[in-house]
Order: C-alpha cells, then sequence, then structure tokens
C-alpha cells in the first residue's frame, strides 16, 4: 500500500478549480472576482476560463484578479491590468475596438439583411396571390360561420 | 489475416464506390437502364464491404492486436471490453472510417427504400452519395489508413484517453455522426435534383424523413455529449462554446431550419430553390464541422488530430463539394418555379420566419467560431472569442424564436389572421407571466433571467399543448379527447418537439439563474450545509480500479435530519494515460441535482469539497429527448409511407431507430 501512497503523492492531479484559500472573505468582492475571472481566458489551456481551469497559471491570475480587487480597483480596471500584461487574448468576451466590430456587428446585420430579403419574397407571394383571389366575401364568411355552428 | 481482410475490403469498396460514382451518373444522362441499375447493388456491395472492414478492425481492438498501430496508440489490454470497442472510433482512423462507413449506410438504405423513385432521380442520388464516399474513402486511405501494422509489436498499448473511457461518450460519436452524414442523404437528393432540374412535392417528401432522421440523431448526439460534459469534466457546465460543440450545433440549426423549409415545398411547393440551399449548406456545415475537428485549426478539447496534411485534405473536400454544388444551384436554381401563393400572415410565412431565425443564428455561431482565425490572418490580432460572446450573441435569436413559435405554429396555410392566432393563445400568454411572476416573487435575488426563462418555456410548451387541441376540430371535449389519440403521427411530434424545445429553454434559464456553488475544506466528520442541505464527508479511501487507481470520498447527503444518499466523489488517476480525472458523484432528482466533487487533501487536515445544487438540470436533457421524441413520432406518420403516385410505400420508417 505504501508504493500506492507514493505514486499518488508523486503524480498528484492538478488542484481543482478556486480553492477554499483563494475565497475572499468580503463576499461582494468574491462575488466580482468570480464574475471577472469567468471572462479571462486560461492561457495554457483549451478554451477554458481562469474560473473554470485546474491549471496553476489559472490560479496566479485568479490570485492577482483578487489581489488588485482588494487593493481597491474597480472591475475594469482589474481586466485593464491583466489585459495590458497578457494581450486582448485572454479575454473570453472580445472588445468592439477595431475590427471587431465586424464581429459584434454580424448577427443584428444578418438578422436584418434577412428580414428584408424574406419580406421581399412574401409581398411577392402576397400579391400573386392577391391576384389569384381574394379570399371570402363578407357575405361567404357569415354563410361559412353558420355551417360550422350548426 | 483479419485486419489484412478488412483493409483489402476497404480498398475494394472504395473501387466500388469510383464505379457507383461514374456509372449510374451517365446511365441517367443518356437514359441507359442498365447503366442507371448498377447503383443499386453497388450501394448494397459499398456498405457490405465497409461494415465489413469496420468489423476487422473493431476486432482487433477487441482481441488488442498490438501489431496494429492504432490499436496500441488507442488501447490497452486492461481496458474494459466496453471501452476496447469504443475505442473503435474514439481516435481520428477510426472515426473517419465509422464516418465513410455511415455514409455507406445511407447510400444502401436509399437503394433499399427507394423503389418508387423514378429511375434518374434514384440513380443520380446513388450516385452523388457514392462521390461523397469516394472522397472519403480517399481521405482514409492516403492520409490516416487505420490498418497500419508494427514491425515490431509492443507488450502493451498506451490506452484511450480517459476522458474518453466512459459509457456517455463512448456513444456519443456514433450518435453524432448518424446525425451529420445523414445530412449527406439531403444533400445528395438537392445535387440530384439539381441536375434533373425538377423539385416537386414528392421530391420533398422523400427528402423530409432522411432530414427528419439526420435531425434527430444529432440531437441526442449533441445531447450524449452535453450530459458527458456535465458530469466529467467536474465542474457541471452543459454547454462551453467551444469551436468543436459548435461544428454540431451548426449542422443542428440548419437541419432544423431545413425540415420546416422542406414542409412548405411538400406542402405548398414554394420555398423550393431556398430549401435545396439549405439542403446544401447544412451538409456543407457538417463537411466544416469535420474539418473543424480533424485538423485541428481551432484549438479545442476535442483535436486530437493535430496533423495539417489530413487539415487540408478534409478542406479540399470541402471546398469540392460545396463549391461544386453551389455552382451547380447558382447555375440551375432557375429552373425551381415555386407554385403555391400566400398571403403575409400565413404559416408559409412563418416557417420563413422560423427559418430567417435558425439560418441566422448558425451564421452568427460560424462568425463566432470563426472570428479567432480571420482576426489573426487579416490583422494580426490574436483574441478569443468565447462563450460571453456567443451568450449574449445567440440568446436574442432563441427568445425571438420561443416568442413567434406558439403564434406561427398556429397559423393556417395560404391566409391567416394574426387575432384568431393570438386569441387562441390568450390563456397561454397571461399563464406564462403568471408563472414568470410567481418565479420572481419566490427568488431571493434580482436576476431576472429565471422568471424570463420560466415564462418563455412555459408559453412554448402550453402553446404547444393548445396547438395539439386545436387539431381536433370543434365540437364536445369528450368527442375532442377520442380525436386526439386518433391525429397523425406529425401533429403529435410537432407538439412533443415543440414542447421539448421549451423545456430546454427554461431549463437552461433556471439552471443558469438558479445554481447554488459551495467551495470549502471539509473536514471528514464535520457536517456542513448549502442550500437546505446537509453534507457530511464521512470517510476518504483509496480504491484500485480495473486500470485507474482512485480516491474515493464517501459523503451523506441529508435534508431535515433524513439521509437521502450516500455520494462517492472519485479523484482517478490512469497511470498508462498519466491523466488524472475527477469523477463528480451526483445525487439526481426531477427537480435538482446535488453534485459533489473532491480535491486535494489539506495539510491542515480535511479535504477540498466542492457542492453545486442544480435545479432542473436533467430538464435541459430531458427537453433535448423530447425533442428528438417528436422526430421520431413525425417520421412513424404513414403520409411519408405513402409517398405521391406511389405503387408501394417509401418506408421512411425503414430508417433505423437505435
Amino acid at each position: 500500500m505504501r508504493w500506492l501512497l507514493l505514486i499518488l503523492a508523486l503524480l498528484a492531479g492538478p488542484a481543482l478549480a478556486v480553492q477554499p484559500d483563494e475565497v475572499l472573505d468580503d463576499p461582494v468582492l468574491e462575488d466580482r472576482a468570480r464574475e471577472i475571472s469567468k471572462g479571462l481566458r486560461c492561457l495554457v489551456c483549451r478554451n477554458e476560463s481562469i474560473d473554470e481551469s485546474n491549471a496553476s497559471l489559472a490560479r496566479d491570475l485568479r490570485l492577482l484578479v483578487r489581489e488588485r480587487l482588494v487593493a481597491g480597483d474597480s472591475d475594469t480596471q482589474v481586466v485593464d491590468y491583466v489585459v495590458d500584461r497578457y494581450g486582448e487574448y485572454v479575454l473570453l468576451q472580445p472588445t468592439v475596438r477595431g475590427a471587431n466590430w465586424l464581429l459584434w456587428a454580424a448577427g443584428p446585420a444578418m438578422l436584418i439583411l434577412a428580414l428584408i430579403l424574406a419580406w421581399m419574397f412574401l409581398r411577392g407571394r402576397d400579391s400573386a396571390a392577391g391576384a389569384e383571389s381574394q379570399g371570402l366575401s363578407d357575405e361567404e364568411q357569415a354563410r361559412l360561420d353558420k355551417i360550422l355552428k350548426g | 489475416m483479419i485486419t489484412e481482410l478488412g483493409h483489402f475490403a476497404l480498398i475494394l469498396a472504395f473501387v466500388v464506390a469510383v464505379v457507383q460514382m461514374v456509372v449510374p451518373m451517365v446511365g441517367a444522362a443518356q437514359r441507359w437502364p442498365g447503366w442507371m441499375a448498377v447503383a443499386e447493388p453497388a450501394a448494397m456491395i459499398q456498405f457490405i464491404l465497409t461494415l465489413f472492414s469496420f468489423g476487422a478492425l473493431m476486432w482487433a481492438f477487441v482481441v488488442s492486436d498490438f501489431s496494429l498501430q492504432l490499436v496500441v496508440m488507442n488501447s490497452h489490454s486492461l481496458k474494459p471490453l466496453i471501452y476496447k470497442i469504443s475505442g473503435t472510433w474514439g481516435n481520428h482512423e477510426g472515426s473517419m472510417l465509422l464516418w465513410v462507413l455511415i455514409v455507406t449506410l445511407f447510400g444502401a438504405m436509399a437503394a433499399a427504400f427507394g423503389g418508387n423513385l423514378p429511375p434518374t432521380l434514384k440513380a443520380r442520388v446513388l450516385a452523388v452519395q457514392s462521390s461523397i464516399a469516394v472522397a472519403f474513402f480517399a481521405f482514409i486511405l492516403w492520409t490516416s489508413n487505420p490498418f497500419t501494422r508494427l514491425a515490431v509489436p509492443p507488450f502493451d498499448g498506451q490506452d484511450l484517453n480517459p476522458l474518453l473511457q466512459d459509457p456517455g461518450l463512448a456513444f456519443h460519436p456514433p450518435f453524432l455522426y448518424l446525425g451529420y452524414v445523414g445530412l449527406s442523404m439531403a444533400y445528395s437528393f438537392a445535387v440530384a435534383a439539381l441536375i434533373e432540374g425538377r423539385v416537386d412535392a414528392a421530391w420533398a417528401r422523400w427528402v423530409r424523413p432522411w432530414t427528419l432522421a439526420a435531425w434527430v440523431f444529432l440531437t441526442i448526439g449533441i445531447a450524449l455529449g452535453s450530459w458527458w460534459a456535465y458530469y466529467e469534466l467536474g465542474w457541471g457546465g452543459f454547454w462551453f462554446w467551444d469551436p468543436v460543440e459548435n461544428a454540431s450545433f451548426m449542422p443542428w440549426l440548419l437541419a432544423g431550419a431545413l425540415l420546416h423549409s422542406a414542409i412548405v415545398v411538400e406542402k405548398r411547393e414554394a420555398l423550393k430553390s431556398w430549401t435545396i440551399l439549405l439542403a446544401i449548406l447544412a451538409f456543407g456545415f457538417s463537411l466544416i464541422g469535420t474539418f473543424i475537428v480533424r485538423s485541428g485549426v481551432l484549438t479545442s478539447v476535442h483535436a486530437f488530430a493535430n496533423d495539417p496534411e489530413r487539415g487540408v485534405f478534409i478542406l479540399m473536400i470541402l471546398a469540392f463539394f460545396t463549391g461544386g454544388a453551389l455552382t451547380l444551384y447558382a447555375a440551375r436554381a432557375r429552373l425551381l418555379e415555386a407554385k403555391g401563393v400566400f398571403g403575409i400572415v400565413s404559416r408559409e410565412s412563418a416557417l420563413v420566419v422560423n427559418n430567417v431565425l435558425l439560418a441566422v443564428s448558425a451564421m452568427v455561431v460560424f462568425v463566432g467560431t470563426m472570428w479567432p482565425l480571420v482576426a489573426e490572418m487579416a490583422f494580426d490580432r490574436k483574441l478569443s472569442v468565447g462563450p460571453p460572446f456567443f451568450n449574449m450573441a445567440f440568446t436574442p435569436f432563441m427568445v425571438l424564436l420561443g416568442l413567434a413559435l406558439p403564434i406561427g405554429a398556429l397559423l393556417p396555410w395560404k391566409r391567416g389572421k394574426l387575432g384568431r392566432a393570438v386569441h387562441s393563445l390568450r390563456f397561454v400568454a397571461v399563464l406564462a407571466v403568471a408563472l414568470g411572476a410567481l418565479a420572481w416573487a419566490m427568488q431571493t435575488g434580482r436576476s431576472a433571467l429565471g422568471p424570463v426563462g420560466l415564462a418563455l418555456g412555459s408559453w412554448v410548451v402550453f402553446g404547444a399543448l393548445v396547438d395539439l387541441w386545436s387539431r381536433t376540430g370543434r365540437g364536445e371535449t369528450g368527442s375532442r379527447i377520442a380525436r386526439l389519440a386518433r391525429l397523425p403521427g406529425a401533429d403529435w411530434g410537432k407538439t412533443v418537439a415543440h414542447a421539448g424545445l421549451g423545456v430546454t429553454i427554461f431549463a437552461v434559464a433556471g439552471l443558469t439563474a438558479w445554481q447554488q456553488e459551495d467551495i470549502r475544506v471539509a473536514q471528514v466528520g464535520e457536517p456542513f450545509d448549502v442550500g437546505g442541505y446537509r453534507l457530511t464527508l464521512e470517510d476518504v479511501n483509496r480504491v484500485q480500479g480495473p486500470n485507474y487507481m482512485s480516491t474515493m470520498g464517501t459523503v451523506r447527503l441529508q435534508k431535515a435530519g433524513r439521509t437521502l444518499a450516500m455520494l462517492n466523489p472519485e479523484k482517478r488517476m490512469y497511470p498508462v494515460a498519466n491523466m488524472p480525472t475527477t469523477e463528480a458523484a451526483i445525487d439526481y432528482r426531477f427537480l435538482r441535482d446535488v453534485y459533489v466533487v473532491i480535491g486535494d487533501p489539506q495539510e491542515g487536515g480535511g479535504w477540498v469539497m466542492r457542492t453545486y445544487i442544480k435545479p432542473f438540470v436533467n430538464w435541459i436533457w430531458g427537453g433535448s429527448l423530447l425533442m428528438a421524441l417528436g422526430g421520431l413520432l413525425s417520421l412513424t406518420d404513414r403520409r411519408f409511407r405513402v409517398a405521391a403516385g406511389a405503387r408501394r410505400s417509401v418506408n421512411a420508417t425503414g430508417l433505423p431507430a437505435e
């Protein structure tokens, strides 16, 4: 059994995401730290935020975020501080600066374009329908209602 | 020996596929019945050969034949049998073989059940389907051959990635591929129809069951993958907007759009060219998904084949099939003349709105997924597009879809009155708002997410029920209930699938808004409270598993003094792969899960423990299953089997339900 313990100690897996010793005493500050962490990428991981990651670099970043918050920084100041050091790659939510407006505008722009195209198509179908038949006249409608009720 | 036979069968299947690609296509163009008739037996032979080849590879995994490179890299003699079997497709080469097996399976099904298709259309569909198989056979044989032998076989293998040794993930790829590749059928029908220059209601009636089946498989595959991530990755997330998840999500959205627009073609002979385009795009996105996963161009957890040569090959396949089909579309789409006319307020228009929302949301996911690549190449900026972006950019589309769905589903074909649909939904609207308000009053936080999600979810669910009720016509309640059971499968399918979407919408919002988390150092024997539950870490033991070692905690879960469950969270170490995993212990309940994870021992005694209370989490997958069930119910509708002008049944239900 000793060798097993030894192997376990040697191979001890990475720690889980947020550790109890990282948690700040002030719950409001801790909530802010969690929110900020969720938006920062763990640089050595694949598509994980530092809030979820087990990597030691993520832990360092989490501690850094909390340090800045305790020092009295605002949320944006903390994020800017991290971005200054690690580049915008660290942001999971891309900024709107530079060419990124294309990314943010893509959704609404495509929706508006698609709706315009759909509207033009539907108008075309509708006018074709209008030429074909006008639906029921009031008299016909009344008669139909009578039949359905009876 | 068996391995060589498998290899040989694969090469033979490739040759048959080349014949099936060329001969029937020429035959259809020249109206030579003999040449066209080649397609049917060729499709069968191709499928049987590929099945044999796949079986041979699986056999090598089962008996742990370590003279095969692939088995050495991905298996181990101590691995449980089920994971030896699932190891067959838990790697690049094997999964590509599974992919092409499913391509040939669908080809064989079309050959077997397409008895009443017009002969030229049938020959062309099978030829196009076979051309896809040719491309992937070539890809496997030239860049990723699973049957490569080793001159000096080692004594044992290097084990499968431990994260993949899991029942949920063992069956995730086959379902996903049945869905991905199932869309190849819609693609083949679309391209064949473009060559024929004819799309009519009968065409849509043939295409719809295939699309529906593919969509059902895709739904189940995505749900399985999401469920696996939830219990395996150790923090209870269910969707990460990872490039590979997006790769399966985009075809799902487009297939959803396609099966709705095909209804319009079938019933009203309108939206033909749009439906063709969607069929091409849906399969195109399946290929893009394959490219993203197989090339590793976007770093992600799943990209286990980081090989540029393969990436370029798949990119060429993608370019050929999407580019070729779109060129053909540009040249021939004008021939597809629309017949049906309808008013602005009509079921047709509602389905156009559905298509706009689903297609644009798929494009939003696409742009977000590809943006880091574009930004790096075009603007020299290295940046990330993560979950916060997708949550913000994608969610509005689903909200709009949810709002519009019940109204659109109630509108009649051709010409309707918005007022009438809204009138029959007035009680549903009141109920939804009331439930939302109730949730708002009961919850402690100030977040509007939960109440809004509940209101939207119940609007969709009860809207679907009102829709079903309205199908029973008029008259007394008793006779309407009797009529309910006799409604066609398609009506039930529509209701169940729409209700499933509502359930999932509510569950995602509810879980996100109301979940609770607790992180602490737990001392053995000292209870602690989380969200009304009392947990006690009673013991921690070392346990030896078949191919791993485990640190297993024993946690008592209590509520109001009553023990609900004993939970065993584990930390496992797989020595062969040298990889640790966390096995969360979950107390599954209808209304909530309690999710417990054990971490490292602390110097001052005690263990790190993370506890989550996850309300309504199982409803996410419950809703997904309802959507899949709705699709299956719709497939049973006999109208699919009695196709227009049919001598005998088209037999859409001949699709395998496994």
